[in-house]
């Protein structure tokens, strides 16, 4: 089964970006404009991580976080923050919120796919 | 048959026996043993007012009108009811405020005044001259009755007698020395003369028994009872008037008296000194209540008895009825009884002058010659070391010349009335006092000047009614002065007064005095002001029952002294070992050690005032202490100070009140400018924040895509023309956002470079439409120009203008539905300025966002787009540039309907 990866950003490019990339890896991949789209996409099919960006319309990143990890169902998910905010307290809080890992904008984008490779689980386990 | 030795010898003994206890309730007194400190020695002490005058003068008065000799006793018995009310109060006025003396009090209430203090002096020694006369007239002429039995002939008359062969004479010497004895023995007037006021209480039981005998001698021994006496008399035609108690004008007459005796009881000065100076407790005025009528109706038990036996058993005109207590016995060789009877009425004498010369004294040491001492300046009485006893020799000279005088009067005068006409022209004189006293401890109101008219009118009709005449009756003045008037004028005639006729000579003063005295009272008091001290002195006396009564004056008292100079003056006045207990018992009850204070305080100065008080009276020990105490007596001035003070204090708490309000206010302020500043610092971060992440999401783009392409040479040729052109695109939006962060920034900080010319405002709107002209068409969104056809030209920066409505109308594109959108662009020209506005039908703006829209990065969401476009900078410019231009910008916007920004620029703009 292809590992799958969500994108949620409010910027069309950077989703376009993101969207090449993942694919590019070989990723099975979905995107979402903003947060309610997002939980949305998570609730039809739990991707293998989410990269989730903060600043987004409607329900921000954090949000969104919160919500995939209140649900036991979606423990699997790895959840990767993308935010353009560098401050320490943005990566702490969403850290504490559930967040799996962190990745500053302007990113290299072959830290994101080695980054989203990392958290994939090993092929053929599940 | 009495040899006049005998009775000399009596007397003296009696005399002796008096001061023996006099003596003795003195010692006890001052072992803190007192024997009169209680109600029963307290009432027989107030019997002083039985002088020889009830002794012999009642039956004397009895004999002309029978029981017209009743309102005498009528009047205190009645107002013995009312005691408790008025005496009691000034018992406790007296206490409070060391009170020696009636003149005393009344110049104390009415502000200390030495005046009213002088005047009721004078008033009192003229007034009761008479009645101290009527004393020695009675002792002398019974002592005559006694010496010539059995020879009955009345007594000579006292003037063709010389000097030294007036009896008279003697008794007013010896009088006099007893007095002395008595009663300035001590310095300090108003501790208590306690020996004095045991040998008066004694003196009354002995005059009441002597009468009770001479009256159960009469009726019992010479007669069968009470009905044997009344039955006679009434069948004698000459007596029988007497059972009669009169026509209309004596009811007048006897209403009069008994008002009268009503006032004198408390205002005759031997009585005020009895009554309320040598009270120990005020409860003892509780059973003076009963128990003083009760004496008074025994000792007018056997009054018409002797009456009624004397006009029965003499032969009219023989003896005169003035003397028939003495005469009776004396026929009926009675002699013990006789001499029984004579040491009742030396009693009743010697106890009336002893207190009556006492109380003077004290007035007229007091109120009268250390006022003017202390004036006159060459005697340097204020240095003097001890001037006690210059008080005592004072005192003493008062009482022998008051009784020398008193002798001139019955030597002169007493001669042509009886006892009882002479005793009720001093009760008139005394009368005079009541409004000042009485209504001096219930109105407040009452002034000084108020008191001294009523006093000086009343006591000038009493001296014209009522003395004048009787100096005229004993041929000193004409006697055309009562039967035609003064100058001749009938109106004027001293019995009938404008025209006043009918009435008892004593009756028709009362009327017309009291009438004058009350009158001139009340009105002056009405019409005139207290100055400072009086209306303390009015709040002292009428509200002595208060609570703060007793040490209500200190508060009043501003001056400031050393404890040394109060001692020294303290000591010149009471002498050594008394001043030194009187600072002994202060220091012990206020915890003070004058070793260590030097200071006086205002409650030592006040307890000096009073100290002096006591012996020299209130005014004087005001003037005496002024001279030691700086700062002085409170004058209309000082209480004003007091009180512009009390304001001061206010007005300065209501300064502290106010400054803490502005300080409370300050604080908030400052509170407030750091909540702002804390704002304003979160803003800044905000911002920053903002602006790294504006600058972060564009440059992510670049970078991503610009690695997708080095990364991938393989790419298909229109995916690198897409990715390439995102590249570019995004550079631009990069480059905007720069420069419009600088823009900002630059206006905040004043740098922006501004060219101001003049301007066509509908040209400038007219080539901003121009140039969005193709967002609108991309969106097929119709726009509307509406321009005025004529305006005037603006002075203003034109292509910042521009830039203003450009930006809106950018917003409107944005907001607008695509095909749906119709946006109007409108110039309007006012007096002082234009309005642009650009008005959409768009989505509108929430009412909460509406206030925060024009500040930066505040983009408000909306439905149509996932993310609004742009920088959320425009605004915040916009609006920078129209506050730059002198104008204002603004937004008006209902949910659903759409948006209007509208702007505002004056004709000229400031460069």
């Amino acid at each position: 089964m292809t590992q799958s990866v969500l994108v949620v950003d409010d910027e069309p490019n950077i989703v376009l970006s993101l969207e090449f990339l993942m694919k590019q890896a070989g990723f099975d991949v979905r995107v979402a404009r903003d947060g309610e789209a997002a939980l949305k996409a998570v609730e039809e099919s739990a991707p293998d991580v989410v990269l989730l960006d903060v600043m987004m319309p409607k329900r921000d990143g954090y949000d969104v976080c919160q919500a995939i990890r209140a649900n036991p169902a979606w423990n699997g998910v790895r959840i990767i923050m993308l935010t353009a905010k560098g401050r320490e307290i943005e990566k702490e809080k969403g850290l504490a919120l559930g967040a799996d890992d962190y990745i500053t904008k302007p990113f290299s984008t072959r830290e994101v796919v080695d980054r989203v490779k990392s958290h994939m689980k090993p092929q053929g386990s599940a | 048959m009495l040899h006049s030795s005998t009775i000399i010898v009596v007397s003296f003994a009696y005399l002796c026996l008096l001061f023996a206890i006099a003596y003795w309730g003195d010692k006890r007194a001052d072992q803190g043993r007192s024997i009169i400190a209680n109600p029963y020695t307290y009432a027989l002490s107030i019997a002083v007012y039985c002088t020889s005058w009830t002794f012999y003068g009642s039956v004397g008065r009895a004999a002309e009108g029978g029981i017209h000799f009743l309102p005498i006793y009528l009047g205190p018995t009645l107002m013995a009811a009312l005691w408790w009310l008025v005496l009691r109060k000034m018992v406790r006025i007296s206490k409070v405020n060391r009170i020696t003396s009636i003149a005393d009090f009344i110049s104390s209430r009415y502000g200390k005044s030495q005046l009213l203090g002088g005047l009721v002096t004078i008033i009192a020694v003229i007034g009761i001259m008479p009645y101290i006369s009527l004393q020695l007239k009675a002792v002398s002429s019974t002592f005559t009755v006694l010496l010539n039995y059995p020879d009955q002939a009345a007594t000579r008359d006292v003037a063709q007698l010389p000097l030294l062969w007036d009896t008279g004479f003697y008794v007013a010497l010896v009088l006099a020395l007893f007095s002395i004895l008595f009663g300035t023995r001590h310095i300090d007037a108003s501790e208590h003369h306690e020996g004095m006021v045991a040998a008066i209480a004694f003196e009354s039981v002995v005059k009441l028994i002597a009468f009770l005998a001479v009256g159960f001698a009469v009726t019992f021994l010479m007669f069968d009872g009470f009905g044997d006496i009344f039955t006679r008399a009434a069948e004698n035609p000459d007596l029988a008037r007497l059972f009669h108690v009169g026509d209309i004008g004596h009811y007048g007459d006897w209403i009069a008296l008994t008002l009268l005796s009503m006032v004198v009881i408390i205002c005759l000065p031997r009585q005020f000194q009895v009554a309320v100076v040598e009270n120990v407790d005020e409860r003892h005025v509780r059973k003076a209540v009963w128990l003083f009528p009760l004496y008074l109706f025994l000792i007018n038990l056997f009054v018409l008895p002797i009456t009624f036996a004397g006009l029965l058993l003499f032969p009219p005109g023989q003896v005169n009825p003035d003397n028939f207590v003495l005469a009776l016995p004396i026929a009926h060789q009675m002699e013990g009884i006789a001499l029984f009877a004579f040491i009742g009425g030396l009693s009743a004498a010697t106890g009336m002058v002893i207190v009556e010369t006492i109380a003077l004294a004290t007035m007229v040491c007091n109120d009268l010659v250390m006022p003017v001492l202390l004036r006159l300046r060459w005697l340097k009485l204020q240095e003097r070391k001890d001037i006690s006893g210059l008080l005592l020799t004072i005192r003493r000279w008062t009482i022998v010349i008051v009784l020398f005088l008193s002798y001139l009067y019955v030597r002169l005068i007493g001669g042509s009335f009886t006892l009882v006409t002479i005793g009720l022209v001093s009760f008139c004189a005394a009368a005079q006092f009541a409004p000042a006293l009485i209504g001096g401890i219930f109105w407040k109101g009452a002034t000084q000047k108020g008191a001294v008219a009523g006093l000086v009118a009343g006591f000038l009709i009493w001296l014209y009614t009522l003395l004048l005449p009787s100096f005229a009756r004993s041929g000193w003045l004409p006697e055309t002065f009562i039967t035609d008037g003064l100058f001749g004028m009938a109106l004027l005639r001293p019995y009938e007064l404008l025209g006043l006729t009918g009435l008892d000579p004593v009756t028709h003063s009362l009327v017309w005095s009291m009438m004058a005295n009350i009158g001139c009272y009340v009105m002056v008091s009405l019409l005139t002001q207290q100055n400072a001290m009086e209306r303390i002195q009015a709040t002292l006396f009428v509200d002595v029952f208060r609570p703060s009564g007793e040490h209500g004056s200190s508060r009043f008292w501003r001056g400031t002294a050393t404890v040394a100079d109060l001692y020294a003056l303290v000591l010149r006045f009471l002498g050594r070992e008394r001043t030194e207990r009187a600072f002994r018992l202060y220091a012990a009850e206020h915890k003070i050690d004058f070793a260590k204070v030097t200071q006086a305080d205002p409650d030592l100065v006040n307890f000096s005032e009073r100290l002096l008080a006591g012996t020299i009276g209130a005014a004087s020990a005001r003037v005496m202490v002024a001279s030691v105490a700086k700062g002085e007596i409170v004058g209309l001035h000082e209480v004003m100070e007091i009180l512009d003070e009390a304001s001061h204090v206010i007005a300065y708490s209501q300064k502290l009140e106010q400054k803490s309000a502005e300080l409370e206010a300050a604080t908030a302020e400052l509170r407030a400018a750091n909540e702002r500043l804390k704002e304003l610092d979160r803003l800044k971060d905000d911002f920053i924040s903002t602006v790294t992440h504006e600058l972060r999401t564009p440059l992510t783009s670049i970078r991503s895509f610009s690695e997708i392409l080095h990364d991938n040479p393989d790419l298909d040729a229109g995916q690198r023309q897409e990715f390439l052109l995102i590249v570019i695109r995004e550079s631009e939006r990069l480059s905007r956002l720069i420069n419009q962060v600088l823009d900002l920034a630059k206006i905040e900080a004043g740098n922006m470079q501004w060219t101001f010319t003049m301007i066509d405002p509908r040209e400038v709107v007219h080539d901003a439409a121009n140039a969005t002209r193709q967002l609108f068409k991309d969106k097929r969104i119709v726009l509307e120009e509406k321009l005025p056809p004529d305006m005037p030209m603006a002075w203003a920066d034109r292509d910042r203008v521009m830039q203003v409505i450009i930006n809106l109308l950018s917003n409107a594109v944005k907001f607008c539905a695509e095909g749906e959108g119709l946006v109007q662009v409108k110039l309007e020209a006012g007096n002082d300025g234009y309005e642009i506005c650009v008005i959409d039908n768009g989505p509108g703006i929430p009412p909460e966002a509406q206030p925060t829209i024009f500040e930066k990065f505040q983009q408000v969401g909306d439905t149509l787009t996932a993310k609004p476009e742009g920088t959320g900078l425009g605004l915040a410019i916009c609006r920078s540039i129209v506050h730059r231009l002198g104008g204002d910008i603004w937004v008006r916007s209902a949910p659903g309907e759409g948006a209007a920004f509208c702007f505002f620029l004056p004709y000229r703009s400031p460069e």
